[in-house]
């Protein structure tokens, strides 16, 4: 289809969504992960469990939440609990399906960097720090990342490794004995990605609509991968961007960034 | 047992420059009017230490009272930057500015070491992070039992901790609901405690299991309406989302920051009058 009508991010945001089950409980970070989680919760997904990481459990926000604490969060969980409780019962303790976290830098194993650009003691920039990634990255039973795509994300090697995803690749996560199997797509505004079954490099399963792979190498600063069966990822359907939109309308009006009509 | 007092009488009791100070509320209840009287009341040289030090240490770091901080997240939550904190780091100003940064289930796990009174906590997490080479306080033992290598962090031990409450009674228990975050453990776990709260009742009507905060496990109680904002207090006020906004503005440049740090903190008396000067920067947009 060559005039689309959907945006690249909508695509992200849609071919993120697909990848949640139904019943899944899913750690969720703030900005696209949590937009394409509640956008899978509000389209095929009714029954996955939201948890964030400052304490709600079961969460059914009516709107998405501008910071990770929104009230909106609280008032519509099954449970609240506090932070520490968070992180050891739920998600050290082994009840989270799927992490799911964005990043400023991802490497070709999918480690991510968070931290800074530039020199840890002399960064170009200082970014917000770990957060939670580094727990979820070791805890949750799978990762999936979202982020969109350019040569100066998708990097040779990370200013700066935050949080680890299959580390030097080959069994090398493995040996490191953390609980969870790391990130098991990567999805972008261009593509899908997942690692290989052996290597644990990063290679491209899926083509977004429209995207080339001349498109997605130039948006990538190493010699990626593509799958020796590689697919197209299904357009948007009517309802999903009717969902996605009617959600990102509420919440523009709901944080006061555009007039109700 | 808690003192009953102004917010001004308990920044001049407790809080000492040079010392530890938590200032918790994981985006709900963040003590910002405490925040502001302690630049009031220019504190000096303070280790400070928060999981997500988003604008009230923005203001802080800006304003010099800040030598060191210990923090997981520093961002303006869904806005981006903070601009204070970023020049601090990057460019050393208004001074340098030591960082030691965690993840959020090591700093949270901390503080539960903290409140247990152990020396250290333990987690699962933090192999193949770089993290660990830049701090020298995550460090890895094994486990006595089975051997496994697990990531230890030092318990928080703060000398204060400040946070902000829904409700106290007369005698100064305290009450909180909605996103707790760590405020319970970072009041256990400190030395002295100053708690701000919404308002002051005659009967807490607390069920059982609530989180309640007895007396005397605080220094000061202040009666401080408002005072967790621009953030929220779950049923009394929402989030000032366009203060977050406006403070992208107001605090990428020095100078304007300074301006706003001096006329709306440093020229107003208490949190009552920095809320009336607000509001009128507010309706001349200038916030």
């Amino acid at each position: 289809m060559s005039s689309a009508n959907y945006t690249t991010t909508e695509m992200m945001t849609i071919a993120a969504s697909r990848l949640l089950k139904n019943g899944a409980v899913c750690f969720v970070g703030i900005g696209l992960p949590s937009t394409a989680a509640n956008l899978a919760r509000l389209t095929h997904a009714p029954d996955i469990v939201l948890i964030y990481e400052s304490g709600p459990i079961g969460a059914k926000p009516e709107v998405l939440p501008l910071s990770i604490g929104d009230g909106d969060l609280a008032e519509r969980a099954d449970t609240v609990v506090s932070t520490p409780e968070i992180f050891r019962y739920w998600l050290q303790g082994g009840r989270v399906d799927v992490g799911f976290l964005g990043a400023a830098q991802i490497d070709r194993f999918a480690n991510i960097n968070t931290t800074v650009i530039g020199d840890y003691r002399k960064p170009t920039t200082r970014l917000p720090g770990a957060g939670g990634a580094p727990e979820i990255a070791s805890c949750a039973k799978e990762v999936v990342l979202v982020l969109k795509q350019s040569a100066r994300t998708f990097v040779r090697k990370l200013d700066f490794l935050t949080s680890v995803g299959h580390l030097d690749g080959g069994d090398s996560r493995k040996k490191l004995g953390l609980p969870g199997k790391g990130p098991v797509a990567v999805v972008t505004d261009l593509c899908v990605m997942k690692p290989d079954e052996t290597t644990r490099e990063l290679t491209v399963t899926q083509l977004h609509p429209g995207a080339s792979r001349d498109q997605v190498q130039k948006a990538t600063a190493w010699e990626i991968q593509f799958a020796a069966d590689l697919k197209e990822t299904m357009a948007p359907t009517e309802a999903e961007l009717c969902v996605l939109r009617d959600l990102l309308h509420r919440t523009a009006v709901a944080h006061d960034q555009v007039p109700a009509a | 047992m808690a003192e009953l007092t102004s917010l001004q009488s308990a920044i001049r009791a407790h809080l000492h420059d040079g010392d530890t100070v938590a200032m918790e509320g994981f985006t709900h209840l963040i003590p910002f009017a405490a925040g502001h009287e302690v630049i009031r009341q220019h504190r000096k040289n303070l280790t400070l230490i928060r999981m997500t030090p988003d604008v009230i240490y923005d203001q802080l770091i800006g304003a010099g009272c800040a030598r060191k901080l210990i923090f997981s997240w520093g961002g303006n939550p869904g806005v981006g930057s903070l601009h204070r904190l970023r020049d601090a780091v990057e460019h050393d100003w208004p001074a340098r500015l030591e960082i030691q940064e965690h993840g959020h289930g090591d700093l949270s796990n901390a503080y539960v070491a903290g409140a247990a009174n152990l020396p250290f906590a333990v987690l699962r997490a933090y192999s193949g992070s770089e993290l660990p080479k830049h701090n020298k306080n995550i460090r890895f033992i094994q486990c006595p039992f089975t051997g496994e290598t697990l990531a230890a962090v030092p318990a928080v031990r703060p000398d204060v901790t400040i946070i902000h409450a829904q409700k106290a009674d007369r005698k100064g228990n305290v009450l909180l609901w909605g996103i707790l975050g760590v405020q319970k453990e970072a009041v256990l776990a400190a030395q002295r405690a100053i708690v701000t709260v919404e308002e002051i009742v005659d009967d807490l009507n607390a069920p059982p299991n609530a989180c309640v905060l007895p007396t005397w496990t605080m220094s000061s109680v202040c009666c401080v309406p408002g005072g967790a904002r621009p953030s929220y207090a779950h049923g009394y006020y929402e989030r000032d989302n366009r203060f977050y906004q406006a403070w992208d503005e107001i605090s990428r440049d020095r100078e304007t920051f300074s301006n706003w740090i001096k006329k709306h903190i440093l020229e107003t008396e208490d949190f009552s009058a920095f809320q009336k000067v607000l509001n009128e920067s507010k309706k001349e947009q200038l916030v």
